[in-house]
């Protein structure tokens, strides 16, 4: 039996032990039989380690070490984006100089908001497995409600726009209500929301055609206010770095208080560096080259709303019942969550940020009109959620996706529009790389597959 | 001996249209006990436990609880009364990681927030206590194999402190060696003081682990078995209906007298 030797060693070598098996050559541990698991009880009260476990290594190398299996093993995570990222960076920018220049960078990123924004929104839907084609309509709609109300009829502009918010939501939970409650399947209810809710948009926008944003109100900052004061960027690239450091060092404390293995302090480091770099290069490019405007409010808006959306999607339980309505909706409805809730309420989330995606495009465009949201909004939306990663199959995924996959479409449009390139290239281009991130999305996935993860 | 049932089912009926599923089925569960129930394709067995899980209501008869009835209408009521089930297709979301479906429904938080380590913590001791091996606690149940997912699925039904646990053909999809792991688990359940309800079309199973046997037939109760006292051979017999006469039915009535 010389299994059981194998058993107890690596009962000896247990706590956090360094005993690093080969990386790939242990991951097909799917066969269901072996040896070791018949001797129970006496021998290994404190319950033994599976002899076909991969014991993570200690320190960098570890991190490094798991790193690279996970990309052998198909797990690319957002890798594929970031790349990209660069790659497309390096073409515009080698096209054309003023691509990575200040005024330009700060385009991308308040347009990155806007769609970012409703992006989340839809994250949230797919993660249930579900897809929201009223995305713009709502948009529209809800910019349309705020401009009747705040311009036309002089209501105070925050109501207005608490308003406009407010009836997104409302709209989301209608959608909800008749996929959930009523079972009607959510690619049919949205789209009769798709045209629906761009009836009520032409309907109240009937009397003007187009209501032009005033320049004091709330609603021409949203993508208008820069903070000029060059602290502010610094401030809360300094902020977002001490809580990300924060929160590791706080769970790596309190994992190892419980026993539990926990990242190693020089993983943290290295973790922090890559986020300080990031955020110090972003704030000093908001601030400093020549014609910088300083940190965009819509930048600070967008990132408070991921930072949230992030935080209750992995640290709440509801969404943990999210990820467990989208995995298996039967298996959550039998753990006694309330999937009906679930699925009204997530279409409510993507329905108030598409709202509030509505009062940014009004507040880029100077107004609200017949068009807003129309055109390709949805697409580009749907498309940015999935390009940064999110499947289309519910269940997986991650906030951050709405980002990322908002920047690769944002960057396109502005590096073509800085080549005077029409919307027909445009248009053309957004298509194939949304197909290539689908297509890495499937072939990392079967290879996933083959290596035993999902 | 345990006498007092911890769960009892009086005279339960339910239709699905014109199937007459269950007829007036009378079913006790006692602590420390494994109880097994037995039949045949389409005699209710699967039925039986969705009534008490709270996946079907009830037409008529009364669930009691420790002597008191008690309704079951959502499987929240019945997780509530302490009722635990595994079901045959498993119930995990494949999606979450192995903590997170072990506490699916009953997460430890403070306010909304999750307490990820102290699950993660209970999970692992759990697991321990159960001798149960999986590779880590923090991979996807998708990665997991069948024998695994089978010992993940009863740990669950473990994690909200339950009386009862039903156990809906656990060892249907497995092999030998999983098979053996599973019924250990269960003797450890009986040790434990949990009435248990297994749901088997394994005779080889329900001799090593029951201490008796319930045979549903066609909807309805055909005798509750001591099964050290009975043999393989009766237990068919009541299952198919070869012995479905005055006579045996007779005889089951006066052993479920007196056991």
């Amino acid at each position: 039996m010389s299994d059981l030797k194998d058993t107890a060693s690596g009962t000896a070598s247990e706590p956090d032990g360094p005993g690093g098996t080969d990386g790939t050559s242990g991951t097909d541990g799917a066969s269901g039989t072996d040896g070791a698991s018949g001797t129970d009880g006496p021998v290994s009260p404190t319950g033994a380690v599976d002899p076909r476990l991969l014991v993570r290594q200690e320190g960098l190398k570890g991190f490094l070490h798991e790193f690279t299996r996970r990309v052998r093993g198909g797990e690319l995570g957002s890798l594929p984006v970031i790349v990209g990222l660069i790659v497309i960076a390096i073409t515009f920018q080698s096209l054309n100089d003023s691509f990575l220049s200040a005024s330009s960078l700060s385009d991308i990123a308040v347009y990155t908001a806007g769609l970012g924004i409703m992006a989340v929104g839809i994250v949230f839907v797919l993660l249930l497995g579900e897809i929201d084609l009223s995305v713009g309509s709502v948009a529209g709609a809800s910019a349309a409600l705020w401009a009747m109300l705040s311009v036309t009829h002089g209501m105070n502009d925050w109501l207005a726009v608490l308003m406009a918010i407010t009836a997104g939501g409302v709209m989301g939970l209608i959608h909800g209500f008749f996929f959930a409650g009523v079972g009607v399947p959510a690619f049919v209810v949205t789209l009769a929301g798709f045209l629906g809710w761009s009836g009520v948009q032409l309907w109240l926008m009937s009397g003007e055609g187009t209501i032009n944003t005033p320049l004091d109100s709330v609603v021409a900052d949203l993508t208008g206010y820069y903070f000029s004061d060059k602290a502010a960027a610094y401030a809360v690239a300094t902020v977002a770095v001490l809580g990300y450091v924060g929160s590791l060092l706080l769970d790596a404390k309190r994992r190892r208080a419980a026993r539990l293995p926990y990242r190693p302090n020089s993983e943290i480091a290295l973790r922090a560096t890559a986020v300080a770099v990031l955020a110090y290069a972003v704030a000093y490019v908001l601030n400093e080259p020549a014609g910088a405007r300083g940190l965009p409010l819509a930048l600070v808006i967008f990132l408070v709303i991921l930072v949230s959306a992030d935080f209750v999607a992995r640290r709440t339980t509801y969404g943990r019942q999210v990820f467990a309505v989208g995995g298996n909706a039967e298996a959550a409805r039998r753990a006694g969550i309330n999937v009906e809730k679930i699925r009204i309420t997530v279409f409510g989330i993507a329905g108030m940020l598409a709202a509030v995606g509505g009062l940014f495009i009004a507040s880029q465009s100077g107004g609200a009109n017949k068009g807003l949201g129309g055109d390709n909004t949805l697409m580009n939306v749907i498309a940015a959620a999935v390009i940064g990663g999110t499947s289309l199959f519910g269940g997986r995924g991650k906030i951050w996706s709405a980002l990322l996959g908002a920047l690769v479409i944002t960057s396109i449009q502005q590096g073509l529009n800085l080549q005077g390139m029409e919307s027909d290239v445009q248009f053309m281009i957004t298509g194939a790389v949304l197909l290539a991130a689908v297509v890495i999305d499937s072939v990392s996935r079967r290879t996933q597959k083959t290596a035993g993860r999902t | 001996m345990p006498n007092e049932p911890v769960l009892a089912l009086r005279g339960i009926s339910k239709r699905f249209g014109a199937v007459q599923a269950l007829t007036e089925v009378d079913l006790e569960i006692r602590p420390g006990e494994v109880l097994a129930l037995v039949g045949d394709n389409g005699a209710g067995k699967s039925t039986l436990v969705k009534t008490v899980a709270g996946v079907h209501t009830i037409d008529e008869g009364t669930i009691e609880r420790h002597g008191a009835p008690v309704q079951i209408h959502r499987p929240h009521d019945a997780q509530s009364l302490g009722i635990a089930t595994v079901y045959q297709d498993l119930a995990l979301c494949d999606n979450l990681d192995v903590v997170a479906n072990l506490f699916l429904g009953n997460e430890l938080r403070s306010a909304a927030i999750l307490d990820e380590v102290g699950m993660e913590k209970r999970a692992q001791e759990l697991l321990d206590t159960l001798s149960i091996r999986i590779p880590s606690v923090r991979v996807p149940v998708a990665s997991l194999s069948g024998g695994q997912r089978q010992v993940v699925a009863i740990a669950r039904a473990l994690i909200g402190e339950p009386q009862v646990v039903i156990l809906d053909e656990p060892t249907a999809a497995l092999g030998v060696e999983q098979t053996a792991q599973v019924l250990d688990l269960i003797e450890r359940l009986r040790e434990r003081g949990l009435g248990v309800l297994l749901i088997s079309h394994n005779m080889a199973d329900v001799q090593a682990v029951a201490d008796r046997v319930a045979v549903l037939r066609l909807g309805r109760n055909n005798g509750v078995f001591p099964v050290r006292e009975t043999s393989h051979e009766e237990i068919i017999a009541a299952i198919t209906g070869a012995s479905d006469n005055a006579v045996t039915r007779r005889q089951a009535r006066t052993t479920e007298k007196n056991p």
